[in-house]
Formats: structure tokens, sequence, C-alpha cells
């Protein structure tokens, strides 16, 4: 069984302008293989190929790429699940591409870094251990905290798009709201103050394309809609 | 508590509120005037006329125009702000737009006081 491939190049220092190139390769009948695995053997025909990928069981989140026209982790992309035709990989969308299927991350993490993505507590007598939150407390963080960053909702928002500088996107602001709803936290009026503008959650029009891409099956919309709750209550 | 920053100036909370508020009329309107022409066997210039002549409907039609001005307003700001990168072209195109979204008030509003 041959599979074919139409994947996107570009070397800014040899290409003056990007273009696609055909692979094709041969897989026994009847097998799958996630789509890492095999542009791992296309690197193996053509090592000028390049492309991020880490940990391979869809953990560290580094081989976000557009696959026929969806975002999604290459290493837990079954081909099978992207039809019988060609199949056409390119770099997230969105982000500058430093070369072939690598982009420039750094906007992406400017965004985060924004959002204070760490415990706030200003408790003048922390306790002597640590601190305790009841499961009903710890239950609120399900959802939210197991957002790897890998990109693929924030690279697939149109606002996200357009205001890349502006406007935190979804996987900001589901950590901004992991951070929100965490009982140990006590920066809220300062997170949220800081979120009070027309762009850095308000760009968010609820399109849900952040949720329909998530590889790990998690709901930014939801939680921005929560944030855009908090803003409106602490407004009347 | 009502917090300066959130309240007074055009921010991201007013404009969502403010859509919202404003698409709630423009709905209930468009769904008034669908029920009048499906229950209206047909339409004479009597009944049109007679339709607008009611203050009740005045108040609604012009509060739905005055919605549509606002929603106007903030929707294709940010359209705009997307799409409009440079910021002479923008300004000039919400410039332009406003006054069109301003003048259909103005021309509803005229209309309805002839009625």
């Amino acid at each position: 069984m041959k599979l074919n491939f139409s994947i996107y190049r570009y070397n800014p220092d040899v290409d003056n302008a990007p273009r696609m190139q055909d692979y094709q390769l041969e897989v026994e009948e009847g097998r799958d293989m996630m789509v890492l695995d095999a542009l791992i053997q296309l690197k193996e025909q053509d090592s000028t190929l390049v492309f991020r990928r880490s940990c391979r069981e869809g953990v560290c989140g580094s081989d976000g790429l557009n696959m026929n026209g969806k975002n999604g982790l290459a290493c837990i992309t079954p081909v099978s699940a992207l039809g019988k035709g060609k199949i056409v990989i390119r770099p997230l969308p969105g982000l500058p591409v430093v070369r072939d299927l690598v982009v420039d991350m750094s906007q992406f993490y400017t965004q985060y870094e924004k959002i204070k993505p760490y415990l706030i507590n200003d408790d003048k007598q922390p306790p002597a251990r640590e601190y305790l939150q009841s499961p009903e407390e710890r239950e609120k963080l399900d959802g939210l905290y197991e957002c790897i960053l890998c990109a693929c909702c924030s690279t697939a928002c149109p606002s996200f798009w357009w205001n890349p500088d502006k406007f935190i996107g979804p996987a900001g602001l589901l950590h901004a709201y992991r951070f929100l709803a965490d009982s140990r936290d006590t920066a809220t009026e300062q997170r949220l103050s800081e979120l009070d503008d027309a762009f850095s959650v308000f760009r968010c029009h609820g399109i849900m394309n952040c949720v329909s891409v998530c590889p790990k099956g998690l709901n930014p919309t939801k939680a921005i809609g929560q944030i855009k709750s908090m803003l409106l209550q602490r407004a009347v | 508590m009502v917090i300066n920053q959130a309240s007074l100036k055009r921010d991201g909370v007013q404009d969502w509120v403010s859509l919202r508020a404003t698409a709630v009329i423009i709905t209930f309107f468009s769904l008034y005037m669908v029920w009048f022409f499906v229950s209206t066997p047909q339409v004479t210039f009597e009944i049109w006329q007679g339709l607008f002549s009611a203050l009740w409907m005045k108040v609604f039609t012009f509060a739905t125009l005055v919605c549509i001005m606002i929603h106007v307003r903030i929707g294709l700001w940010q359209v705009l702000s997307d799409y409009v990168k440079n910021a002479r072209l923008r300004v000039l195109l919400q410039y332009l737009m406003n006054l069109l979204a301003f003048a259909y008030v103005l021309v509803g509003l005229f209309v309805l006081w002839g009625v």
C-alpha cells in the first residue's frame, strides 16, 4: 500500500518562497501508523525534512501540525483518520515558519506569560506544610490543568491569527481560568483587571475551533465563557 | 462593586453586554415582523400604515434602529480592527460606517414621524 503525502517545505536560507513537496511511503497492506511515524520514515528518505517531536505519545505537545486542514498532534493522529487520499501536512497556521514544519512559538508563549501562569498567594501566614484543597475545590481544575501547550487551539483561532499581540488566545485563557478557579490563588482581582480590556478575552467570539482541534479533548471556549462571566460580575 | 475602568469608558465587558442587549431587541423586532407578515394574508398600504401609526410600534421601531446603530458600531469596530491593519484606512471606514448607521436612524425617525 502506498501513502501519498504533500508536505509544506520552506528553508529561508535557500528558498525564495514556500512550496509543497510530494512524498510517497510504502507500507504493509492493512497496517496503520501515526502521522509522526510516517514523517520519521519520510525523513529517512529525505533528511532535509524538518519537524519537531519529542515524547511521541501526546504528552509533550511538540508535534502540533496542520493535517488535511485540521490542527492536531502528529504522534496521536492515525494516518487512517485522515482519509484515503493524499495527506497534506502544513505547519500550524498563523505563526511565523522557522523551517518546514517548525514554527516560531514566541507570540504564543508571550501571551501565555501575560496571564502569570503560576499560583499567586499573598497569605501572610502560609501553612507549615502545603495548601490543602477539598475534593470539590480540586475538581474545579479538571479539564483545565491537562493542557500541554501544543498551540493547536490558538493557531486554529482566527482571532489569534489577526491579533496575536493582543488576544491571549484559547490556550492562554484556559490556563488563566485554571488559576482563577484555583482556591489556593489569591490574585483573582489582579488577574481579572489585567484581562479587562477589549482584546485579551473579548476577541473570543465563541466559534469553538479550539474545542474542535484540542488533542486532549479540553474545552477552552467554556473556560473563556467563565472568565467573561467573572469580568461581568465584577463590573455590575 | 462598580469599577470605574469597567463602567465609564468603552471596554470589552461593556461592548459584550451592549452587543447582546441590542441583539435581544433586534431579534424581538425581527420575530414580530415575521409574525406580522405570516399572520397578515394581504399587506395593503392601509394595514402597513396602521401598523406603524401606533405609538408603541413607533417606539419599538425607533428603539430597534438605535439598537442596530449600537450593534453596528461595536460589531464593525471588531471586524475592521481584525481585517484592516492600516490605522488611517480603518478609522476612515469606521467613520463612514458610523455615519451611515446614524443616517439610518435619522431616516427611520423622519419616516416614523411622517406616518
